[in-house]
């Protein structure tokens, strides 16, 4: 019986967790979330944290910070990218995302560029050897990736 | 001396189903997507907590070391799970276990107590099993 309660206790969480997961863009709050889960809040954020190591509230700046990294690697502008994921300022954005990333969400815009060129060009850079001779993938000609990359250039 | 793995490799049989399962699903992050001509591609990803470790969802396909005969029993070796030797750890097995199923991921064996911990079994999209554990 206990072992079934608990069970129940936790797909209720998961639930929450889950709306997080699909609702990250809008404007949701702890109410939003502890209501998925039929709980009070208190008991809630007790319960979130002891199975997530975090609160509901940092861990839905997680996913946020963490979409948000992948629409500026989509070359999405930084002020949609901030209203895309549920932030309501760019300033408090900027500010959170440097704090969480380590950079600024333009210096990672800009580096993801980069990498993302150079994946295009020289895709058999970032290959190891062991697995790009597996394939047949050969590093020791550079008309081959020539090759390999002309299919890549759409 | 040797201090670190980098890579390991997954065999998989569609790398686009792949991304779905290890990234929507499991909630891996990619680490490299790059393309390697038609059909193919260098995809990587790492586990969450993890980012230094890089899975290769490498594709079973014709070219290199794999003949038209190797793909053809490699395909069926991996659709019986027979790869299937890596353990993924998680905090919290029971509620991993809940968020898996609910998106999805088929388990070969639901949570139980073992003698090293809790562990439960489950499938990728293309055959490979896994145990997925939480230390005692």
């Amino acid at each position: 019986m206990e072992q079934y309660e608990k069970r129940y206790l936790y797909k209720r969480v998961v639930q929450a967790k889950l709306f997080i997961d699909q609702h990250y863009a809008e404007h949701i709050d702890l109410n939003n979330i502890a209501d998925q889960a039929s709980f009070s809040k208190f008991h809630f954020i007790r319960l979130f944290k002891t199975i997530y190591g975090k609160t509901p509230h940092h861990y839905l700046t997680q996913v946020r910070i963490d979409q948000a990294q992948l629409l500026l690697m989509k070359a999405v502008s930084i002020s949609e990218v901030c209203f895309a994921v549920g932030f309501g300022s760019v300033t408090s954005f900027t500010g959170l995302f440097k704090k969480v990333v380590g950079v600024a969400p333009s210096t990672f815009q800009l580096h993801q560029k980069k990498r993302h060129e150079a994946m295009q060009v020289h895709p058999l850079r970032f290959v190891p050897n062991c697995f790009s001779e597996m394939h047949g993938w050969s590093k020791n000609s550079n008309s081959q990736e020539m090759a390999l990359s002309s299919f890549t250039h759409f | 001396m040797i201090s670190k793995l980098t890579h390991v490799c997954v065999y998989v049989l569609d790398q686009d189903s792949a991304y779905d399962f290890y990234v929507n699903k499991l909630g891996f992050k990619v680490h490299t997507d790059a393309p390697m001509g038609p059909g193919n591609r260098w995809l990587t990803v790492t586990p969450p907590e993890q980012p230094e470790l890089e899975i290769t969802l490498f594709l079973v396909i014709e070219g290199g070391i794999f003949t038209k005969e190797t793909v053809k029993t490699m395909t069926e070796l991996v659709k019986n799970g027979t790869f299937g030797a890596a353990v993924f750890t998680c905090h919290d097995l029971l509620a991993t276990y809940e968020e898996l199923k609910a998106k999805g991921v088929v388990f070969k064996k639901a949570p139980t107590k073992e003698f090293y911990g809790y562990e439960a079994l489950f499938v990728d999209d293309s055959g490979n099993f896994f145990s997925l554990s939480q230390p005692a």
